[in-house]
């Protein structure tokens, strides 16, 4: 479980460009649950998993999974929890390492790193076996660089890498906005298929309210550092884009202007 | 050049492999600009011709050199992981400071070694160290330098090696998957001032003493057998690279023996500082005169 209480943040304090993105966000996230976060740019999406991974440390407010308090631990300390990936392809795994090497970077998410050798032929084998589910013949090319992979294919293997350890927390930060739209909907399912077979909890943060609503179990929508509106069950079944935007719109009394939100 | 000279350069440029192991560490694989090596060289060399000239077993010596090296390097991190200095300013700090230290441990500016006994003279045997040819010390060096290029390509093949990959390539990426990026860069730091340490060590010991100034433009010389290996062996796997960074320290030691040598070029041994920033000027801008001079390839898909 994922318990993020009061949480505030704010960039370049004290100066003229001061920044507040969080301002008393509050979210509970029971064990298992999928969870689809929305709003607009600036909205406080990424600040918010970037507070919950551990990147960035609060101003005020409480972040506990399954009951202990992690608000204080750096981001290497909460990883055993909390697995990430990110929306850039690069930024998730390491260009000139092999992928070989990345997934054997991965499984030792949460373990001590000590002095036995990175890759042996058992391990291979497993990294063989998690990467022949993609069906993008990445098995065969364990040694190959992982730069000479596409974007798509990247975030594949950044997802595959994020459960290979087991973890509390899954984080996706707009995973597959980087991607052309084909190549998204793989990502997407291969994510809803990890999700639900290591009975993750999961928070996704997305640009489209489409997605938002096909994907997960529960929707929230961030605006101005809070949550402004929170719906699950069969609420959310029935809903539709105009609903949300309906319901943002009566919540907030006022219109959204967001083109890349209405399109989505 | 004569087989005394050619050996002589072997000589030395099988001991700056060991700064360049060094560099590949903080430069390349940590992606850290760290200039403590200016100091950590003379460090290596004051701490061993120190022990050695107060009667301490030569390995002894060497061993405290090498640990000398690694407390300098980690404090170097430690400056940039912890105060949040700047990596080039934490560098330039460490090596003003043990420029001062250096002194300390010495009490003179210089510690020569002549009578002493030195690793050279206890591990090789009588008819090796007094060959003619300087056979010797080279050959012994060549082990050494083999014994730790196999022990570092195998250490970044281990769990906590590749981790300190991680950390230098994508620090984020790296913390995400719960490497303790800050430790793993003291810790890299510590080792590879503790390779160019002991290559002070081993320098002070060939070379008849040590001397404050030993330490003056090392970090030069060891980003030039860096580029100069990476040229001439160009790879991505690490376990050629350290190779080639050996190579590359030989090689330029060749190339200044060389230059001086020619006695039509007017060069002196007070010019080595001089040829070595040319040659390396000359190295990083091939790649350019190389683009310039040559027509384009056409990419393939």
């Amino acid at each position: 479980m994922l318990k993020a209480e009061n949480l505030f943040v704010t960039f370049h304090p004290g100066t003229p460009i001061e920044n507040p993105v969080l301002r008393g966000l509050s979210l509970t996230i029971p064990t298992g649950q999928f969870v689809s976060v929305i709003g607009s740019n600036g909205a406080g999406k990424s600040t918010f998993l970037n507070a919950i991974a551990g990147d960035i440390m609060l101003d005020r407010g409480t972040v506990s999974i399954d009951g202990e308090d992690v608000t204080h631990q750096p981001a290497h300390r909460r990883a055993a929890r909390v697995a990430r990936v990110f929306q850039d392809p690069m930024a998730g795994t390491c260009e000139a390492l092999t992928i070989e090497e990345n997934m054997a970077l991965a499984l030792s998410r949460g373990q001590p790193r000590d002095l036995r050798f990175a890759l042996n032929d058992e391990r291979r084998d497993l990294f063989r076996e998690k990467l022949a589910i993609l069906g993008l013949g990445l098995e065969s090319r364990l040694t190959d660089r992982i730069g000479l992979l596409s974007g798509g294919q990247r975030q594949a293997v950044s997802l595959l890498m994020a459960a290979l350890q087991p973890s509390r927390i899954l984080l996706l930060d707009e995973h597959t906005a980087a991607l052309d739209p084909k190549t998204a909907a793989f990502v997407l399912e291969l994510t809803a298929r990890i999700v639900q077979e290591n009975h993750l909890t999961a928070m996704m943060v997305t640009h489209s309210m489409r997605q938002a609503l096909d994907y997960g179990t529960r929707t929230v929508m961030l605006h101005r550092g809070q949550v402004v509106l929170d719906v699950q069950g069969e609420e959310r079944d029935q809903m539709d884009v105009p609903d949300l935007l309906h319901m943002f719109e009566r919540t907030r009394n006022e219109t959204l202007d967001e083109d890349a939100l209405l399109l989505g | 050049m004569t087989l005394y000279a050619f050996m002589g350069a072997m000589e030395i440029g099988l001991i700056f492999g060991l700064v360049a192991l060094g560099v590949l560490i903080s430069f390349r694989v940590l992606n850290f600009p760290d200039l403590t090596v200016d100091g950590s060289f003379p460090l290596g060399g004051a701490v061993a011709a120190t022990f050695i000239a107060h009667g301490s077993n030569p390995f002894l010596a060497t061993a405290a050199a090498f640990l000398a090296g690694g407390v300098a390097g980690f404090i170097t991190g430690w400056f940039n992981v912890r105060l949040k200095i700047m990596d080039l300013l934490a560098g330039i700090l460490l090596m003003t400071a043990l420029y001062s230290i250096n002194l300390r441990i010495m009490g003179k500016p210089n510690m020569p070694l002549i009578t002493e006994p030195t690793v050279f003279t206890l591990a090789l045997p009588p008819i090796l160290l007094d060959s003619p040819s300087g056979l010797g010390k080279p050959l012994l060096l060549a082990a050494i330098v083999l014994v730790i290029k196999l022990l570092l390509d195998a250490f970044f093949a281990t769990r906590i090696g590749l981790a300190m990959r991680a950390t230098g390539a994508n620090p984020r990426m790296a913390r995400a998957q719960g490497v303790a990026t800050g430790w793993l860069i003291m810790a890299g730091l510590a080792l590879s001032n503790a390779l160019v340490a002991l290559a002070g060590a081993l320098f002070a010991q060939s070379q008849g003493g040590a001397d404050i100034s030993m330490g003056i433009g090392t970090i030069v010389i060891g980003l030039a057998a860096v580029i100069i290996g990476e040229n001439l062996l160009p790879s991505r796997r690490l376990i050629v690279t350290t190779l080639a960074v050996i190579l590359g320290a030989v090689l330029y030691r060749f190339f200044i023996t060389l230059a001086l040598s020619f006695d039509a070029l007017g060069l002196q041994s007070q010019d080595l500082n001089f040829v070595t920033a040319a040659l390396v000027s000359i190295v990083l801008v091939l790649p350019l005169i190389k683009r310039r001079l040559l027509p384009k390839k056409a990419s393939g898909g």
